[in-house]
């Protein structure tokens, strides 16, 4: 099983580099960005047996800050 | 008084805290972030500034989970002593001794430089030895310490006296001008600021002597 986690800064949270590259995009003449959230994705490559519940847990001990963060996962 | 100064990889300032606290009297112990367990009759934890495990994930995740930072939580836990300082801070929240998180700099920039901080409590063996509300001078280098949390936890910090130092001109963003903070029962203290860097004739500015001194007051008496 493969997994996918997506990772983003809660609403709320300031993103500074999400705001950095909206800022950018405005430079290059790409006036129509109202706003940018950057997050991060991490791709597990899982063992048999391994449930979405598991991925939930790494999430919350590990991959995800849930002070800052939330998460999404994707079952491939 | 027994001090141990924790050691990842990454870590860059861990000599300099072991410095400071030997200089100040502490009898100090390096420890390996694979230690499982903290040396007998340990007084204090210094965990230092650096860029554990280079940051990756997010700063402080790899080493708040690492062997050695389950006993300091237990340290932590049993009423005993531990110092974080900018990195050692980004850990300490990430291990939950502390509320909050620490994020990208506002302005995105890694900034190197004295800042000034106002002393917002002198009730912690850290800032007795300081005035409440004198300003000090002490260097920050970090990329992520723009500090954060929720409207409820920075109420709580404010209106329990857990915010030990506020920046007098914020220069990352952080919330409520938040340099660093205590915990519940006053003996964690999680700060940016590098007061191991301002200790010595040597650095020009011996401003962050007195939070060692007041440190090794309260514990030698202890």
């Amino acid at each position: 099983m493969k997994a996918r986690v997506h990772v983003m800064l809660k609403d709320g949270v300031l993103d500074p580099q999400g705001a950095a590259v909206k800022h950018a995009l405005g430079a290059l003449g790409f006036d129509g960005v109202d706003g940018v959230r950057q997050g991060k994705v991490i791709e597990l490559d899982l063992a048999d047996g391994a449930t979405e519940a598991q991925v939930g847990e790494m999430c919350e001990k590990l991959l995800a800050n849930t002070v800052i963060e939330s998460y999404r996962i994707e079952v491939l | 008084m027994k001090a141990v100064v924790v050691q990842f990889p990454g870590s860059n300032c861990d000599r300099d805290m072991a410095v400071a606290l030997e200089k100040s009297g502490a009898d100090v112990t390096i420890v390996w972030h694979k230690d499982a367990a903290l040396p007998s009759g340990v007084d204090l934890v210094a965990i230092p500034g650096g860029f554990s495990f280079g940051d990756y994930l997010r700063c402080g995740a790899i080493a708040a989970n690492s062997p050695i930072c389950n006993a300091v939580v237990d340290h932590a836990n049993a009423g005993g002593y531990v110092l974080g300082v900018c990195n050692g801070f980004q850990i300490l929240t990430e291990t939950g001794l502390l509320p909050g998180a620490l994020l990208r700099n506002a302005g995105l920039k890694y900034i190197c430089r004295t800042v000034g901080l106002k002393i917002e409590t002198s009730n912690s063996a850290y800032t007795e030895g300081y005035n409440a509300g004198s300003e000090i001078g002490v260097p920050i280098a970090h990329h992520d310490g723009n500090y954060f949390a929720d409207d409820a936890t920075i109420a709580a910090l404010q209106g329990e006296g857990r915010v030990a130092f506020t920046y007098t001109d914020n220069p990352n963003g952080s919330r409520g001008d938040i340099a660093g903070i205590l915990s519940e029962n006053r003996r964690v203290l999680g700060m940016m600021p590098h007061p191991e860097r301002a200790f010595e004739d040597a650095h020009g500015n011996t401003d962050g002597q007195r939070l060692f001194a007041g440190l090794m007051a309260q514990l030698a008496s202890a």
